[in-house]
């Protein structure tokens, strides 16, 4: 961080971009949901960045052969690397903290809602991001996945205003990303959407399905130890 | 490492020599001695490649000092360290360290093992002494004990003066230490070194080999080089690796034994026609036409007066473990390979 400042800025740029764009498209209306689409975009970044991180740890500095030939389990290097890209993102998370603050009215359970929402969102995405790291021989193609995914995930489907906003045909092509059912409810922990209670038991089930998949299919497909 | 300490080891029947078929090369010049590695016909296929990476390699080696596995780029050298260091699996046969299956219990072994692999690169901005730290936490260390064996292994290779400076601004050489020093910091009884010394200048290489020579002491190194005369300065043990076959493993005493001459000549101009039929020895002719002849002294001698009658140039040296894998790996069947680029030696 303290050598290249620049990257700070740049995990503070991404999700305030799409945040000041909604904002503006919508006239000021959008910008609660658009904050809380801003926060599920950091940290949805923010796992999927393990991808080209780890990437290029391992076929640049070869660090990733210097663990595994260690007591570290690879859970214990996703998870200290993780936390490493939540350092990264401290700038991005607390602009959008103190936004957040100014803007919204949360309750003590709709925060806690929304932490869990955010955690789950940056579970599933380093899941991602880790098992795509261990096939990747190549840090520029790594890159390029990292934005491409984030993008695809964090922007395209309703993450920053309301999934009603999508005419009806195209709604259930939203519902292939996991984003989709973390806004839902991060919206409904805000109180911006009122899904039924069905939707909302759904929007939970598929997250924490899709979380625990995930790593389930990182532990046995990754290529910790290589074939 | 205390032999003794080794509950698990394998134990091999003594075999006076080296014993050598088509496929298993194994040395044991003690009684019931203790092994170390074991391996039985460890074989690696890269995906849907034909080409044997590792073509039923077996060996025994004992459990202390420095081995040395010297190869040619490309000969399986790395995919056979990578096998024994957990991070590669086989495509069959079996491995055992210290009595631990490599393959069915790398949990258990990565305890006690650490890697500098082939190409591994400090992090740039990163200083030596956050490397070798963050290192031994991930290891699982507690922080005041990794600290206290990062301060130690650092000043051990010379780098207290540069803990805090970062990575980038150290020369290669010292960049290197950095990675060594990050190894023998761990609790890690076998140490595995993938070329530790390729791309260093010939001084930074020596003063390389001194500490290798000082880890060896207490731990096992397992090295691989395609520098011969590092292997010749360090090794307790050289295995020699063609093509994905082990085709040599023993001291270099005990391959100087194998190889049946101790006189290495080399003919730096084209001889006489007639020459090389009347020679007693083995004549290994390389690609570029340079002529290698092991003979006895008696003859080499003979030879040389010969040729010095007739203004020839040659060389004519005691042989070296340069002149025993170019044999060996003659003998293998592997005719006229020269002198591969890939094989230096500080003579040439």
């Amino acid at each position: 961080m303290r050598n290249y400042p620049v990257v700070l800025i740049n995990t503070v740029l991404s999700p305030l971009s799409f945040l000041v764009l909604i904002t503006f498209v919508s006239r000021g209306s959008l910008i609660k949901i658009a904050v809380e689409g801003a926060f599920i975009m950091s940290m949805f970044s923010s796992g999927m960045s393990l991808q080209s991180d780890l990437s290029h740890l391992k076929n640049d500095f070869k660090l990733q052969d210097m663990v595994v030939s260690s007591p570290t389990t690879w859970l214990t290097y996703m998870f200290g690397v993780a936390l490493s890209e939540i350092v990264y993102s401290i700038p991005a998370l607390t602009v959008l903290a103190i936004l957040a603050s100014y803007f919204s009215v949360l309750s003590a359970s709709g925060v806690l809602e929304f932490l869990v929402v955010l955690l789950l969102m940056f579970f599933a995405s380093m899941a991602v991001g880790y098992t795509l790291s261990t096939f990747s021989s190549d840090i520029v193609q790594s890159f390029a996945f990292t934005r491409l995914l984030s993008t695809l995930f964090s922007t395209i489907p309703p993450v920053y205003y309301p999934i009603t906003y999508i005419p009806l045909p195209f709604r259930y092509l939203a519902y292939l990303s996991p984003t989709t059912y973390a806004a839902q409810l991060a919206q409904n922990a805000g109180g911006y959407v009122s899904p039924s209670l069905t939707m909302i038991v759904l929007d939970w089930v598929v997250l924490i399905a899709v979380t625990v998949t995930l790593f389930a299919i990182a532990r046995s497909k990754a290529r910790w130890r290589e074939i | 490492m205390d032999n003794q300490a080794l509950p698990n080891c394998a134990r091999t029947e003594t075999v006076n020599n080296i014993r050598k078929d088509s496929t298993a090369v194994s040395v044991d010049t003690m009684e019931e001695s203790p092994q170390l590695i074991v391996c039985d016909h460890l074989t690696k296929i890269y995906g849907k490649s034909e080409t044997k990476a590792l073509d039923s390699v077996t060996f025994s080696i004992p459990s202390s000092g420095v081995f040395v596995l010297i190869g040619r780029n490309g000969s399986g050298k790395t995919t056979l360290v990578r096998i024994l260091a957990t991070e590669l699996e086989p495509t069959s046969g079996t491995a055992r360290i210290n009595g631990i299956d490599v393959v069915k219990e790398p949990r258990d072994l990565r305890e006690k093992i650490a890697i500098v692999p082939q190409e591994a690169r400090t992090i740039p901005w990163m200083t030596p002494m956050q490397t070798v730290l963050s290192y031994l936490l991930w290891r699982g260390l507690d922080y005041s004990e990794a600290k206290r064996r990062a301060l130690d292994s650092l000043e051990r290779l010379g780098l207290s003066a540069y803990s805090k400076t970062l990575n980038r601004r150290l020369s290669g050489g010292m960049k290197r230490k950095v990675l060594v020093a990050t190894v023998i910091s761990s609790e890690a009884e076998i140490i595995f070194l993938d070329e530790p010394t390729t791309g260093l200048d010939p001084i930074s290489r020596r003063e390389f080999w001194e500490i290798l020579k000082e880890i060896g002491k207490d731990r096992f190194t397992f090295l691989t080089t395609h520098y011969l005369e590092e292997a010749e300065q360090l090794a307790n043990e050289i295995g020699v690796l063609n093509r994905g076959r082990l085709i040599r493993v023993g001291t270099l005493d005990e391959l100087r034994q194998s190889v049946n001459y101790n006189y290495s000549m080399k003919l730096l101009s084209k001889p006489p026609s007639d020459f090389l039929t009347r020679l007693k020895g083995e004549v290994l002719t390389g690609r570029d036409g340079n002529v290698r002849i092991l003979t006895s002294e008696e003859e080499a001698f003979a030879i040389s007066r010969d040729l010095s009658r007739t203004g020839f140039k040659f060389t004519i040296n005691p042989i070296s473990l340069d002149d025993i894998f170019f044999y060996l790996v003659n003998q293998e069947g592997d005719k006229g390979i020269g002198v591969p680029e890939e094989l230096e030696t500080e003579e040439e």
